[in-house]
């Protein structure tokens, strides 16, 4: 049932965010949440990273899978759609760039509806794509501005993306663009898995669980950038302490830090074993990244057994003399 | 074969970039210390606690400026109950220096240069000095 799914993902966000938040006021845990748990995260992600990508590497992929979304390269006056249906190692990186960078494939997405009669209809629904969009590139020009906690002296080419970022000048500290789309855009993508029967009903725990956590991980950013504002030198000092190996906190950084903390590091040791491996897996999904050149080319199953065959010329030099004798015509005299 | 090593250096690129922050703190030569903040050696109190004016002091001159130039008030009283005229450059520049306090720690925090400096301008600097 899926608002139980909901629910039960939402208190497990609603539990991180408690055992972060009173773990940070009690002297024996906070070291542990700011001291271990970011490199507690960080080898996991990396390891868990690597195990998945290295089996994927590892598995083998004999045959091409074209699924077709436009036509494949045939015959000269036959117009090829290159990006679509490549049949060249140029137009696989074409496409998985389209996939990576405009997610093409979810431009595709349709909707089906039931409609008087009964009769099916499908329309376009291109919501999901732009929210998906909006979400995954606010997320990298948040992700890349936080360097600016970790790196001393902060680099020109990221105060300018800052800058751009926080082009309208509302308010101080000034207001991100990224902050507010990304916001909206997982909001969005929350309430269609509420909203739409269809995705409801196909909505795991897993689902929403990723959602809550990436909305918590905004709701406590933009509240200590707008409202309940933290030490941020402070915070920086923490960073910088952490890229040196020897993490030390001020007492006078706010639980609201801890609590933002900790949803990252949980996100960041969820993302193997998730879904969200998808910013690994894009790149080595077999329908993305290779060339459709099955007619081109003969690509051999490297498993197959010998196969053990018995050709006509074989069979012809056998029965030859009776062959002959019955007056049935011979291919080689 | 040839393909299983590109996905592995492609991997290690992925490490090397996720854990670039590690690499440039060890690459870089000056110290990481926090940035020396000089402090105004005639005064012992701001206008709000020290930690309030750390993490928010933008939200106090924004409000400053509102109440000056909407509501025309010009008096702050400050939390040990001293009265305070609310001016950027007047108050808050006639003890900090803005070389030596705001740009500091704006510099170190990677925040860009506010638009306060389009408008009013640092008294130390015209004085060309230290008071």
């Amino acid at each position: 049932m899926s608002p139980l799914r909901a629910g039960i993902a939402f208190l497990l966000v609603v539990l991180v965010a408690a055992l972060a938040y009173f773990g940070a006021e009690t002297a024996a845990v906070r070291p542990l949440l700011a001291d271990i748990l970011p490199y507690a995260a960080l080898v996991i992600f990396l390891a868990g990273f690597s195990f998945k990508v290295i089996r994927w590497a590892w598995s083998p992929v004999p045959f091409r899978i074209p699924t077709t979304c436009g036509q494949q390269k045939s015959l000269p006056w036959i117009k090829a759609n290159r990006l679509d249906n490549p049949s060249t190692k140029t137009g696989a990186w074409g496409r998985m760039a389209l996939e990576v960078l405009c997610f093409r494939s979810l431009f595709r997405n349709t909707r089906a509806e039931l409609r008087e009669g009964p009769r099916i209809a499908y329309s376009e629904d291109k919501f999901l794509w732009l929210a998906a969009l909006a979400f995954h590139w606010s997320l990298l020009f948040i992700l890349l501005r936080h360097l600016r906690f970790f790196l001393l002296p902060v680099p020109h080419w990221l105060l300018g993306m800052s800058a751009l970022d926080g082009f309208f000048q509302v308010g101080a500290p000034g207001l991100y663009i990224t902050d507010g789309v990304i916001f909206l855009a997982l909001l969005y993508l929350l309430a269609r898995r509420f909203w739409d029967a269809q995705v409801r009903y196909l909505s795991l725990l897993a689902d929403y669980f990723a959602l809550f956590l990436l909305l918590g991980l905004v709701l406590t950013g933009i509240q200590m950038r707008y409202s309940d504002r933290v030490d941020l030198e402070r915070v920086k000092e923490f960073a910088l302490s952490l890229t040196v190996l020897s993490p030390h906190i001020s007492a006078a950084v706010a639980p609201l830090f801890f609590v933002h903390l900790t949803f990252v590091c949980v996100l960041l040791a969820y993302i193997p074993f998730s879904k969200l491996m998808h910013l690994g897996g894009v790149f080595l999904s077999p329908t993305r990244n290779l060339a459709n050149n099955s007619r081109i080319q003969r690509h051999i199953n490297p498993w197959n057994p010998p196969v053990k065959v018995h050709t006509y010329a074989e069979w012809e030099d056998e029965f030859r003399e009776k062959i002959r004798a019955a007056g049935l015509p011979l291919e080689k005299e | 074969m040839r393909k299983k090593i590109g996905i592995l250096a492609v991997l290690l690129g992925f490490f090397i970039l996720v854990t670039f922050p590690l690499w440039h703190s060890v690459g870089m030569r000056h110290s990481l210390e926090p940035p020396n903040l000089v402090l105004p050696a005639n005064q012992k109190n701001c206008v709000m606690p020290v930690a309030y004016m750390r993490s928010s002091h933008m939200f106090l001159l924004l409000n400053w400026r509102e109440l000056v130039v909407r509501h025309d008030q010009h008096t702050f009283r400050s939390f040990d109950g001293k009265s305070y005229n609310m001016s950027l450059t007047g108050t808050c520049l006639g003890c900090h220096n803005k070389q030596q306090f705001c740009d500091r720690c704006h510099t170190y925090m990677g925040v860009q240069t506010p638009n306060c400096f389009n408008c009013h301008v640092d008294p130390m600097a015209l004085r060309g000095g230290m008071r």
